[in-house]
């Protein structure tokens, strides 16, 4: 085996050094890293304006801001979370690591246009933080900074509703071109996903062997390009009406703003699924690993992928129900709205089917996998009274939405990603991380979770509107849970992650090739990887998730 | 393509695939981009069939301003500069490097064709008022239907003129390489991708060309 000059394995980290060598490198596991970081640092972000919001609706009335403050602050919080942590989100990391690992291959199809997706995304990212300038100075430059634009943070909500988009004097212009950016980025992901996908299969890896998270990310990334053109071009739309005043969304210059909406809507449904779709994926392996049995169902749990990915293209409206849309039209969306629930309650029963009479070990990645499966069935549940048209005109715009959405986006893709995180953990960095404070964290993180959001649910049915700032008395002691369990959650993800990075630069416990043994590609190679992922192109005879059934020369795996 | 028997040559960096993988690749990577550059237009055509049936009359009015004669010969333009990509890629399968460069060469001069032609159209739009921020637009005489009709005009128009701007620069990029001689019958990846960008901005117009300037 290749060794680096200080006698070390050569593996993708040590074969080159340098910054320069990490921001102009071409390889796919480098490039799932410097997202993690960077996405690292917005989630923590958008984090803690979340938690300066809790700590605002402790008590009623003003405390730590006004009333405006706290319209830019959900407005930040959203976008951040929205647009640069959770959609690029798994794909960008996980994905970007794992797809050429686990079917074989030396790197992503198109490895340039990958970096080039990197660098939209920090220009994306460059372009939201500018817009968060206000106009301050001397007064020609204040004047010149009005003149471009930056009239300060956006105040209209992650989702840019016309008119107020249109009519805000904050720096809509700059924040929405920012998103056009980030979604810019996201295409190129995806399609270089779909191009590796088909292509760069090693021999033997045929579409049924394939991992269920290559299933998840290939239904992902049909999202990614399909849905993103959409939202690009509305919010482009936006930018050319303010700056030139043409009349497309405005109904005062003869435009209509549900038409921003359902533009809006068929890109942002199904993006929810952009998030939720590879976590389903990471499930999907960590479950059978850690349970020694075969995935039950495989092949509904692939197929249940894509029909997630398509039905999730024709049910965008019901975002839309109290907006004036019209009763039959209405009555479709619930209805369709209800499909989704079939492949996704087909991937629940698959996951707990393989958990049955398993031989389960409750390691860390399986603990948040199981979290993961029982927030997500409250996720799911509580989507339904939403997409029933006589309950979603009482819990519309109330904190039920809250709840729900973060059931899912929260519960669902984060703690995926953080179950990603620690499954993957030796792969990547050749450590093992402290088991013992993993553990505790995900314990911190799975009260703090609940405890945050499952109040949130009492006080929508009670009729707490969201985004509001201030609320009446009888509201008080659940928004004090909230309050609560937000920073408990808080402390939790700030644990796991502070132990992930301590051990990946501090820690001495070298973690072997296959700590988990799993029978996936990823695992076959050394940890970490070689730069060329393979000593020799693997060849595949079986699908992995054979566990626990007998193999040639006796015993089981 | 059919005159593809042989085995592929790939460009130098390719060095995690074989050339026939990288090929298809790159087809399959570009159809997918065109998908999406159709997606994007969609919305804009989507919107366009939105404000046609609630503006009936006033958009069938309002496209009478526009000349169907400049926006027919830039047809034309564009249906002849994608003949002349289409023989350029032949010209690459057939080892033709100076072929391709003349052809390509023609190619980005009918786009800019169409640049010229289509400022002569926006400038006679500015004179007449009918361009966002002129004094006649902003007025309160200015009818709203028309605001919706010449700004979706310009959205189309404008978004579909940048994707020539591009398409130029992609292919000028094509044309550098055939300069070097770099295309075979083995090895022709960029002058077919860029080509069928090129094909893909061709049919946008063909839709828009109806759409707005015939729709009375
Ligand atoms: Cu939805």
């Amino acid at each position: 085996m290749a060794e680096s000059a200080t006698g070390e394995k050569l593996n993708y980290l040590n074969h080159e050094r340098g910054l320069w060598s990490w921001l102009t490198t071409i390889d796919h596991k480098r490039i799932g890293l410097m997202y993690l970081f960077a996405m690292t640092i917005f989630f923590f972000v958008a984090g803690i304006l979340a938690l300066c919001m809790r700590l605002e609706l402790f008590h009623p009335g003003p405390d730590i801001m006004t009333a405006e403050t706290y319209n830019v602050f959900f407005t930040l919080h959203g976008t951040i979370m929205i647009f640069l942590f959770i959609v690029p989100g798994i794909p960008a990391t996980m994905g970007n690591f794992l797809i050429p690992l686990m079917i074989g291959a030396k790197d992503v199809a198109f490895p340039r246009l990958n970096l080039l997706s990197y660098y939209l995304y920090l220009i994306g990212a460059v372009l939201a933080l500018v817009a968060l300038v206000k106009p301050v100075g001397p007064e020609f430059f204040s004047n010149f900074l009005t003149w471009l634009g930056l009239t300060g943070p956006v105040d209209t909500g992650w989702t840019f509703y016309a008119p107020y988009s249109l009519e805000s004097g904050t720096a809509v212009v700059w924040m929405t071109f920012a998103a056009f950016i980030l979604g810019f980025s996201s295409i190129l992901t995806g399609l270089n996903f779909i191009v590796t996908i088909h292509k760069l299969r090693a021999p033997g890896m045929t579409w049924f062997r394939l991992p269920v998270f290559i299933w998840a990310s290939y239904a992902t990334a049909i999202i990614q390009t399909l849905a993103t053109p959409v939202v690009g071009i509305s919010l482009l739309l936006i930018i050319l009406e303010r700056v030139m005043g043409i009349g497309i969304f405005n109904p005062k210059l003869g435009g209509d703003p549900v038409l921003f909406e359902h533009f809006f809507w068929f890109y942002s449904h199904p993006v929810v699924y952009i998030m939720v779709l590879p976590a389903f994926g990471i499930v999907g392996e960590i479950i059978p690993v850690f349970s020694r049995k075969p995935l039950f169902g495989y092949k509904m749990v692939c197929y249940a992928s894509l029909a997630i990915a398509f039905v999730g293209f024709f049910i965008w409206a019901h975002h839309m129900f109290v907006a004036g849309i019209s009763d039959k039209s209405a009555i479709y969306f619930s209805i369709a709205t209800f499909g989704v629930a079939i492949p996704t309650a087909i991937k629940v029963f698959n996951w707990v089917s393989t958990m049955y009479k398993g031989s389960i070990r409750l390691e860390t990645p399986m603990l948040y996998a199981m979290s993961f499966v029982f927030i997500f069935l409250i996720a799911g549940t509580t989507g339904v009274y939403l997409a029933t048209l006589a309950t979603d005109v009482f819990y519309h715009d109330t904190y039920f939405v809250v709840a729900h959405f973060h059931y899912t986006i929260q519960g669902g893709a984060v703690i995926g990603l953080i179950a990603a995180l620690h499954f993957w953990y030796p792969k990547i960095t050749g450590k093992m991380y402290n088991d013992k404070v993993a553990r505790s964290a995900w314990f911190l993180v799975f009260v703090g979770f609940n405890l945050t959001f499952l109040p949130q649910f009492v006080l929508g049915m009670q009729g707490m509107p969201r985004r509001y700032f201030d609320y009446l008395p009888m509201f008080e002691p659940m928004h004090q849970l909230s309050t609560i369990g937000a920073f408990i959650n808080g402390a939790g993800y700030s644990l796991a992650l502070l132990n992930l990075f301590y051990c990946a630069f501090f820690g001495k416990e070298r973690a072997p090739s296959n700590p988990f043994e799993s029978h996936s590609l990823e695992w076959q190679t050394q940890s970490p990887p070689i730069h060329e992922n393979f000593e020799e192109t693997p060849v595949v005879t079986d699908w992995p998730y054979s566990y626990g059934v007998p193999v040639e020369g006796g015993g089981h795996h | 393509m059919n005159s593809q028997t042989g085995e592929l040559a790939g460009p130098p960096h390719v060095h995690h695939m074989d050339a026939r993988t990288a090929y298809g690749a790159a087809k399959l990577g570009m159809w997918l981009f065109l998908g999406t550059e159709v997606l994007l237009f969609g919305g804009l055509f989507a919107a366009f069939a939105v404000y046609r049936w609630k503006y009936l009359g006033e958009f069938t009015h309002a496209s009478k301003h526009l000349d169907w004669r400049l926006g027919g010969l830039n047809t034309a333009v564009l249906l002849v500069s994608s003949f002349f990509a289409a023989v350029a890629v032949d010209a690459a399968q057939h080892n033709d490097n100076k072929k391709v460069v003349r052809n390509l060469a023609i190619t980005i001069g009918c786009g800019l064709l169409f640049l010229v032609i289509k400022y002569i159209e926006y400038s006679g739009k500015y004179h007449h008022g009918l361009f966002p921020g002129t004094a006649e637009w902003n007025s309160p005489e200015f009818n709203e239907s028309y605001k919706c009709f010449f700004g979706l005009y310009f959205a189309m128009t404008g978004l579909h003129a940048l994707h020539v701007i591009v398409g130029m620069i992609v292919l000028g990029w094509v044309l550098s390489l055939a300069r070097k001689n770099r295309f075979s019958r083995k090895y022709y990846t960029p002058v077919e991708v860029g080509a069928l960008y090129w094909h893909l901005v061709d049919i946008i117009w063909i839709y828009l060309f109806p759409l707005l300037y015939l729709v009375a």
